[in-house]
């Protein structure tokens, strides 16, 4: 298998599922985190417990109530199936289900501090100014959040390639379709005389996760200039 | 015209104010926990009062029912911490609110050097002067200034202020500033309103609410005193000689233009009585004036009012001053006093 198309698929596989999930959860981590930093009313604790629960829950449970939610006979899965035709369960979009959901937590937590990190007072400036809540969000806060935004983005990018139990226990494992790198390990694990492999897919790991991490150190270093310089 | 008439209970504080801002510069002066960013605040739409009404030229921002956004408010806010946006050019916050009178307020200000610049490399004072023009960039139909020299120290205070003066007056909109420095209160003011522990203690013509002795209490110590409007009439050695409604005054140095305004304080700590006129004493300045009125101080000495040709001044007496000299509402006396304290309008 070591750097045959099986190798790759799973590589290649495990970046799909982590960047998709991670682009579309951020989106959703942006807004929540907003709520959560700035909004109080009824249920801000529940719901920010809610938005923790993936981090503090065993993955398998996640996982399984993945499965009970979004299987083909579930409330919402049903609904996917019947309307849209989408199927989540055993499908690489499952495992980016299970990714996003199990990245949520640590992307909504990285942001909102950004977002308390603001001050108010910039924000009234440009309010003064005649500048409309949307336009203050998108010319101030959201340049002044950005380092966060990515730092919150590259947890969650290295959180969705790790995320091991609550994929296998809602898609499984099967090969080219929702078997990613952490599964591959556990898989090869299982046979003796495949260490090879699993040292070839470790290192894999390791590049990716260095190369994001100093990617968005990077990236945060060039922000952080435009903002002091 | 701007219409103030709020109710609001901020904690401890229960503010209750009202005052009209007319053109010109209104001063809202008063001690720190006065009310006073909290009513600046509601006028920009930052506050939410509980009651009552706030209108510019006619437009109803606040009445109870309605509370107009901020951005829908025109109002031009300048910020004791200048509030410049960081990740922006000196240009960009400027042009974030508009372009109006652009290359005019860069000229005026200063700033012409700046534009390209980033706020973290920028001084106090420089701040300060994007803030003020960033702000009336935006074409406002009132500007307030929220103690916009407070964070700034003595030299950059002294670079700031020339600029306010210069466009507090140009603005042609209503200013409402606050402040709690008697320098500041003398160098801007055509109107004064007073606030204590969130009501409006006085308010009224800057010259007539300090002529009147009550006004001394919210003032430090040594700033309580009349001040005098006058005229530069000419200069002659060494010392500048003023035309107000008191009569002739005369000042040390060479100041300001012949023809100018200016600018007298006449703290009435510093001011002498006398029932003759003295004569060998080194104060350049000596005025005769009839006693209108004599009132207690908090302090335990006694304010005595005098009308000055037509100018109202005070002085502050003690008691036994009072009554060696047989003082009396009516008397004519000669005020001495030595004027120092200048603000040129």
């Amino acid at each position: 298998m070591t750097f045959g198309p099986a190798f790759w698929e799973v590589v290649s596989l495990s970046l799909q599922v982590a960047v998709v999930a991670t682009l579309g959860a951020l989106p959703f981590a942006l807004a929540l985190a907003w709520v959560l930093a700035r909004r109080s009313f009824w249920g801000h604790s529940l719901l920010n417990g809610l938005v923790h629960l993936p981090l503090v829950l065993p993955p398998v449970v996640t996982g399984y109530l993945l499965l009970l939610l979004f299987g083909r006979q579930g409330p919402v899965g049903a609904l996917l199936f019947d309307w849209f035709g989408i199927t989540l369960a055993f499908r690489w979009t499952g495992a980016a289900l299970a990714a996003a959901v199990m990245a949520f937590p640590l992307m909504v937590r990285a942001i909102r501090l950004g977002i308390e990190a603001v001050d108010r007072g910039t924000e009234q400036a440009a309010a003064t100014l005649g500048a409309s809540p949307t336009r203050v969000f998108g010319t101030i806060t959201l340049p002044l959040i950005a380092p966060s935004v990515l730092a919150g983005a590259v947890l969650g990018f290295a959180k969705a390639l790790g995320e091991f139990g609550a994929t296998i226990t809602f898609v499984a494992a099967i090969p080219g379709q929702t078997q990613t790198i952490p599964s591959a390990i556990y898989a090869l694990l299982q046979v003796p005389g495949q260490e090879g492999d699993v040292v070839a897919l470790v290192v894999v790991s390791i590049v990716l996760a260095m190369g994001a991490l100093l990617l968005s150190e990077w990236l945060a270093r060039r922000m952080a200039q435009r903002v002091a310089a | 015209m701007l219409e103030v008439d709020i109710r609001a209970q901020l904690g401890a504080l229960h503010l209750n104010v009202r005052f009209q801002v007319p053109s010109g510069v209104t001063v809202l002066f008063g001690a720190s926990g006065a009310g006073k960013t909290s009513v600046v605040n509601a006028i920009a739409g930052l506050l939410r009062p509980d009651a009552g009404r706030i209108a510019l030229g006619g437009r109803v921002l606040f009445d109870g029912a309605t509370q107009v956004l901020p951005h829908r408010r025109k109002v031009g806010y300048v910020f004791q911490d200048a509030r410049l946006f960081p990740h922006m050019t000196v240009e960009q916050n400027l042009a974030y609110g508009g372009r109006h009178r652009f290359d005019d307020l860069v000229e005026l200000l200063g700033l012409r050097g700046l534009l390209a610049r980033r706020p973290a490399g920028l001084s106090g004072g420089e701040k300060q002067r994007v803030a003020l023009a960033r702000a009336l960039m935006s074409a406002p139909d009132v500007l307030l200034l929220d103690e916009p020299l407070a964070a700034l120290d003595g030299p950059r205070k002294a670079e700031v202020l020339p600029y306010l003066q210069a466009l507090a007056r140009s603005a042609g909109v209503p200013v409402v500033y606050v402040t709690h420095a008697m320098a500041e209160v003398i160098q801007l003011a055509d109107r004064i309103v007073i606030m204590d522990a969130g009501s409006v203690a006085m308010q009224g013509l800057l010259e007539a609410v300090l002529a009147d002795p009550a006004s001394a209490r919210f003032f430090a110590k040594r700033d309580g005193g009349a001040i005098l409007p006058c005229t530069v009439a000419r200069h002659d050695a060494g010392v500048t000689v003023l035309a107000s409604a008191a009569g002739e005054v005369l000042l040390p140095g060479t100041l300001g233009t012949i023809g100018g305004p200016m600018r007298l304080s006449v703290p009435a700590q510093d001011v002498i009585l006398s029932k003759v006129p003295l004569e060998g004493q080194s104060a350049l300045n000596m005025l005769e004036a009839k006693i209108t009125e004599i009132g207690p101080l908090p302090n335990g000495n006694l304010a005595v009012s005098l009308m000055a040709g037509a100018a109202p001044l005070w002085a502050e007496v003690t008691p036994m001053s009072v009554a060696k000299l047989g003082l009396a509402p009516g008397q004519v006396v000669h005020a001495v006093f030595k004027a120092t304290a200048v603000g040129p309008v």
